[in-house]
């Protein structure tokens, strides 16, 4: 999210509520005086919720880190095992299924009993009271389509199907708990069924390309096209009920903070949570404002006045947006730069002799290959491997960058090396050089170009990974695009992946002189 | 050949083996010093391994090899290559070096402080003065030129042997001609030892003292061109000659 707004609406909350609430509730246990870590996971109402956490812990008196937009459940959920985020918001079927790896169950009381217990015996974290709604799978039509064929449960869907043409992600009809087990437990079967992406679901459904979509039941969106969720009558989807999910520390050391938590208990009912997440993603509303106008209205807050009104940031072109942000767009680069600079520089100084060194060995394929595996694992499984070692932010960011920088160089130096004007280097050893002279003077000269090459691929493919660091928290121009993509924001994605992509072309061309320079003339 | 003065060159019996292949067997050879003598044969006949011996490119299997009289066993391969002029078939010049710095390169590594000027010596020899030639690239010169500046490279330190292989082959006949016209007259002023590899008889018996014929890692037979081409000491060494004489070859 943006840092530098986030920070000034945050203080100014806090501000505001040292200023008007006059007996500030003290926080008794804050001697270990260690920021609360508030964690989210990309999308919007993730987002939305730390966001809350967020303001509450400050109006009760406790400093926040904010680490919105981290990875995916794998990453956020490491980084709580491992210590580096206090609490993000979960959903327990989630918990159920993805984290203990169980059969997914529709009782939702059931589920919150597992996950409580068996979080609590593995890790020692903790599921708060879930908050009050929850974010499993819906089944929606048109008003009008329910209006005119009596349609309330799925029960009644059943009988109407056959006439009906289903829009639906390519994931829910894949999956036991979506399609095929609807289908069954249901007796379900849809005239047509048409693959759809979320980003086009909700269009098509309002423009009667569809009747019938899955979608999750507190989308915004249900909200802005007025649709009508059928009741899962035979309480098929399984029980995702949003909770926070505290850390073995927070959870032992500071009670206040978990008090503080807790308060939002029961607190957000479906229809109030689809209101919120329309507020974000369909009239653009900034999280904060929402987050602190929804706390307000909940008596948890006082009101955040008329400072934070409902001004929508989609007034403004891209250009005025980029311009307005050019402050934060800047500190974002230099974030970008660094993490890229820094892996590359330490990439450089690893792989240069790793390739000079295997230049003479019989296993060098074998261990060039080995290195290019690395190369293969996905940017965010590398991510979500270093959690544990290493815990959010740059550390892991960085060491993960390094390892992706290491193969484009390491192979270029082995192959430029070895390849470099062989008639040059035989006649080199049979006029009487040293290997070591014949490495000086001819084959680092000529092998060059290619090792800076490599140089200019790892530049470039560390440009673009390095915008998955914000997955982990560690900044950089990821951070507007990972929002972006979880408010469906446009414009915001744009405000990251333009500077990025100008970046990689600046990078790639200012190298590109380099590589000119230490190229030997012939 | 004079027995009284110490062979420059001298293979004793040397045999080398590349796994089944039998590359070089039993040969014997000596070079006096100032003779110029001319390894021919057919591709796979051993006469580059033979070359290759002498600055320990290759080490043999069995037999001796001596250079001025010293067992080349006792001699560190970087000082002997050092103290050999060498001049491949390709030249081997470096790209990224200017000819007047390929020129000097072994001068310079035998850290002599005049290896420049020495350099300018050698490519005037070989009709190259620095003065037009010194700051370019070995690209921007003719194959022809290329040679040149690899003999000069060869010869920038005054040594005493020089060993070429094949060093003409990869020229037009005309710019070969004339290239062995030149290295003949230089090496007659010179008076340096010099072992020559080459497929083209004709350039063997143009350039060399003697003639000594491989086939099959041995040694058919050793003589000066007119000897040999009189009395060739085989059914091979004759078909050689014959083949040699018909104007197709």
């Amino acid at each position: 999210m943006r840092r530098i707004p986030r920070l000034a609406a945050s203080h100014l909350v806090l501000a505001a509520g040292l200023a008007l609430s006059a007996p500030v509730p003290a926080a008794q246990d804050i001697p270990p005086g260690r920021s609360i870590v508030v964690a989210s996971k990309p999308f919007g109402e993730s987002f939305l919720l730390a966001e809350m956490f967020a303001q509450l812990l400050e109006a009760r008196g406790f400093a926040v880190d904010r680490r919105p937009g981290l990875g995916a459940t794998e990453i956020a959920f490491q980084a709580v095992r491992a210590g580096s985020v206090d609490v993000y918001p979960e959903y327990t079927g989630t918990g159920l299924v993805a984290i203990l790896g169980l059969e997914p169950d529709a009782d939702a009381r059931r589920v919150f009993d597992i996950v409580s217990t068996g979080f609590r015996d593995r890790w020692g974290a903790r599921w708060l009271p879930p908050l009050g709604f929850e974010n499993t799978y819906a089944i929606a039509v048109r008003r009008a389509t329910a209006d005119s064929l009596g349609l309330a449960t799925l029960t009644d869907l059943a009988a109407a199907a056959p006439r009906l043409v289903a829009g639906l992600s390519p994931d829910f009809i894949g999956r036991d708990d979506g399609l095929p087990g609807l289908a069954a437990a249901y007796g379900l079967e849809f005239g047509q069924v048409r693959s759809l992406l979320q980003a086009v679901k909700y269009q098509a459904l309002a423009e009667r390309a569809v009747d019938v979509i899955d979608g999750y039941s507190t989308d915004g969106l249900i909200d802005r096209f007025d649709l009508v969720v059928l009741e899962d009558d035979r309480r098929f989807f399984p029980a995702y009920e949003a909770a926070p999910l505290v850390g073995r520390d927070l959870a032992t050391n500071r009670p206040a903070a978990i008090a503080a938590l807790a308060e939002l208990g029961g607190r957000l009912d479906v229809e109030r949570m689809r209101a919120l997440n329309r507020r974000i993603e369909v009239d653009r509303v900034p999280v904060e404002q929402v987050a602190a106008h929804a706390l307000a209205d909940l008596g948890l807050l006082r009101d955040p006045g008329t400072t934070t009104g409902g001004r929508t940031t989609d007034e403004t072109g891209l250009i005025e947006y980029l311009v307005a942000r050019r402050a934060t767009l800047a500190a974002l680069t230099l974030e970008h730069l660094v993490l890229v600079g820094i892996s590359l520089l330490f990439a450089i100084l690893v792989a240069v002799p790793i390739g000079l060194a295997l230049e003479r060995t019989a296993a060098a394929e074998s261990v060039i290959r080995a290195v290019g595996l690395l190369q293969v694992v996905p940017g965010i499984a590398l991510l979500a491997f270093m959690i544990p070692l290493l815990g959010i932010g740059a550390r892991p960011a960085l060491v993960a960058l390094f390892l992706y920088a290491l193969y484009p160089i390491v192979r270029n130096t082995y192959s430029g090396v070895r390849n470099a004007g062989p008639e040059a280097v035989r006649a080199s050893e049979a006029i009487g050089m040293t290997p070591g002279q014949t490495l000086r003077y001819v084959r680092l000269p000529l092998a060059a170009p290619v090792i800076m090459a490599g140089i200019r691929t790892a530049a470039v493919i560390n440009v673009g990974t390095a915008t998955l660091a914000a997955f982990i928290g560690a900044g950089g121009l990821g951070e507007p695009i990972v929002s972006g993509l979880a408010l469906s924001d446009t414009r915001m994605i744009l405000s990251g992946a333009i500077p990025a992509a100008i970046l990689a072309l600046i990078v790639d061309g200012g190298l590109g002189l380099l590589e000119r320079a230490v190229s030997p003339r012939t | 050949m004079p027995e009284s003065v110490t062979a420059a060159l001298v293979a004793d019996d040397v045999t080398r083996r590349y796994g089944e292949t039998t590359a070089l067997d039993g040969v014997s050879l000596e070079v006096a010093p100032g003779e110029c003598v001319a390894l021919v044969g057919e591709s796979g006949s051993g006469k580059t391994t033979l070359l290759r011996c002498f600055n320990r490119l290759v080490e043999p299997d069995s037999g001796r090899v001596l250079v001025d009289g010293r067992d080349t066993r006792a001699i560190d391969p970087i000082a002997l290559r050092r103290n050999i002029g060498y001049v491949p078939q390709e030249g081997g010049l470096l790209p990224h070096w200017t000819v007047l710095r390929n020129a000097a390169l072994v001068p310079w590594l035998l850290g002599r402080p005049d290896s420049t000027d020495r350099a300018r010596a050698a490519l005037d020899k070989v009709g190259l003065p620095a003065s037009g030639f010194g700051q370019r690239r070995p690209r921007q010169l003719s194959g022809g030129q290329r040679q040149r500046v690899a003999i000069a490279r060869a010869l920038a330190a005054e040594p005493s042997i020089i060993l070429l292989d094949e060093p003409f082959g990869a020229l037009d006949a005309i710019t070969r001609a004339d290239l062995q016209e030149s290295f003949l007259a230089l090496r007659r002023n010179l008076g340096v030892t010099t072992l020559l590899v080459t497929h083209d008889l004709h350039e063997a018996f143009l350039l060399a003292d003697r003639v000594a014929v491989l086939r099959e890692g041995r040694i058919e037979q050793v003589a000066p061109p007119a000897d040999l081409a009189r009395h060739p000491a085989s059914p091979y060494v004759a078909e050689l000659l014959a083949r040699a004489r018909t104007p197709a070859a």
